[in-house]
């Protein structure tokens, strides 16, 4: 076991993780931060995306113990102060989670999405969510969800 | 769950020490970058290696030089190699066009920003018989790639027929691309073409205890370079045909140079035969001449049954999208096209 100090979601973590165990088995198991969610394990579907140092990364396919001194957002970490995340309003809102498998990382890519670009164009919202499936095909849904968020973002 | 064997890491700070490292190691220790290549093949029990080092800490790999070209650190993710496109005047970005059309073609947003250019280019070659977990490989006594001695693909052919998938290299190769191995015992700079060996084990010439550790483009005054790709979705899936061309057009449309090659048409990236880059040297890119030398160029594809899609239609395919890349070089506007045959807009 290596220990290792990262931020979760603001807060410094300290952790002794198997060499052998993803970034989403150490937050799941580990952490017991649960909202990531386990795809394909293989980098072919984005359910367990998070926030690396603030970019959008598959977490089953980063190891844990190369995150030492890194921060890592995921879903958990979007609500502030008892507030939902606006992108997390207008998903829930507009029906852009069905089943809600794929949410957590279409929430945080569309998050990373927004801090970069506070104005994205349908294109580039399409672009930068291309790495994320979602099983109950509600891409309208959730790009329509994105586009609300930042109408209500610049209110 | 697939969870990942048991292995040692170690993440070296320097080239140097990560070459001591592989030196002294036994030959069951890979270097490991963004991990998107060779995670996933540890989780179907392809690679397992008994010590990873880690090379992402390493500084030294993601520096970036220009003077006579452009020299590009291997340890820089994809989403980096795109984002120097910015960096660029109009003329040396048009020239580049290749290496920031094939890495922002490359699986999607969240793999780019973690897989490198080193990886890319050392990726792994895929076959429908290989890229499966290790109970469906057991279950047909596995292949010849990894513990077994059939390949499935060409029961008969004596090596192993798996595809280099990677988009980066063709690109690379068609601007005239080297690369920098660092061992424990020295470096050397080798043209990236002979990086390539068309053997679907040995595909690399690199050696276990060397590092890539950059990628030197020259300077290409005057030229264009563009890649494309045939894939079933717009993003994820890796290359099932690539082209990319490069040509040095006069003020007066004459092709003064060019270099075409293909990608996934074999176990490493292959360059169109002489007599196609003949064809071009010294006309103007017409719509026959590019008919002509669109297919001499696919002469060389030769894609067997072990990828998406049917090979027939895949070789087929190459004289169309080498046509493609030749009218985009023209100037032509193929964001139609590219976006019919993509389906990924290149923002």
């Amino acid at each position: 076991m290596v220990q290792i100090t990262l931020t979760v979601n603001g807060e410094p973590v300290d952790v002794a993780v198997a060499p052998y165990k993803t970034l989403l088995e150490v937050l799941r198991e580990d952490l017991n931060l649960c909202g990531t969610k386990h795809g394909c394990e293989l980098g072919e579907c984005g359910a367990c995306a998070v926030l690396l140092d603030g970019q959008p990364v598959l977490s089953c396919l980063v190891l844990g113990v190369d995150c030492g001194g890194r921060a890592v957002t995921t879903v958990e970490g979007l609500a502030s102060d008892g507030r939902l995340h606006p992108l997390q309003e207008t998903f829930a809102d507009l029906g852009a989670a069905q089943c809600g498998y794929c949410t957590p990382g279409f929430l945080v890519t569309a998050k990373a999405l927004l801090d970069e670009h506070p104005r994205p164009t349908r294109d580039h919202i399409r672009d930068a969510l291309s790495g994320n499936l979602c099983r109950c095909t509600g891409y309208q849904q959730i790009y329509e969800a994105v586009e609300a968020a930042i109408a209500k973002g610049s209110r | 769950m697939m969870r990942l064997p048991n292995f040692r890491f170690v993440a070296p700070t320097s080239v140097h020490q990560a070459a001591e490292l592989l030196a002294a190691s036994s030959g069951d220790t890979m270097l490991v970058a963004g991990g998107t290549d060779l995670l996933p093949n540890m989780k179907r029990r392809q690679q397992a290696p008994g010590t990873l080092v880690g090379v992402r800490h390493i500084a030294e790999l993601r520096a970036i030089s220009s003077g006579d070209g452009v020299t590009i650190g291997a340890g820089l993710t994809l989403t980096d190699v795109i984002r120097l496109r910015q960096g660029f005047g109009g003329q040396a970005r048009e020239a580049y066009g290749a290496l920031w059309q094939a890495a922002a073609q490359v699986a999607t947003p969240q793999l780019r920003n973690m897989g490198t250019l080193g990886g890319n280019l050392c990726l792994d070659t895929r076959c429908n018989y290989y890229d499966q977990n290790y109970e469906w490989r057991k279950a047909i006594d596995f292949c010849m790639k990894k513990d077994g001695e059939t390949c499935w693909v060409a029961p008969s052919s004596p090596k192993c027929v798996a595809v280099s998938s990677t988009d980066t290299a063709p690109a690379l190769l068609a601007l005239g691309a080297s690369v920098t191995l660092v061992s424990a015992n020295g470096t050397r700079q080798i043209a990236l073409s002979d990086m390539y060996r068309n053997d679907g084990i040995h595909y690399l010439t690199r050696q276990r205890s060397e590092i890539l550790t950059s990628v030197h483009v020259p300077r290409l005054d005057g030229w264009r370079s563009v890649y494309w790709k045939l894939r079933r979705r717009g993003a994820f899936d890796f290359p099932v045909l690539s082209v990319a061309a490069a040509a040095k057009i006069a003020k007066d449309g004459t092709v003064e140079a060019a270099r075409i090659v293909l990608g996934a048409v074999a176990s490493r990236p292959v360059e169109a035969p002489a007599e196609a880059i003949a064809a071009l040297v010294g006309r103007p890119l017409t719509d026959d001449l590019i008919s002509e030398v669109a297919e001499r160029a696919a002469q060389p594809s030769r894609p067997l049954d072990n990828t998406d899609f049917t090979l027939v239609w895949r070789k087929r395919m190459t004289k169309f999208f080498v046509s493609y890349a030749l009218k985009e070089l023209r100037g032509d506007d193929m964001r139609a096209r590219r976006l019919k045959v993509s389906r990924q807009e290149l923002l």
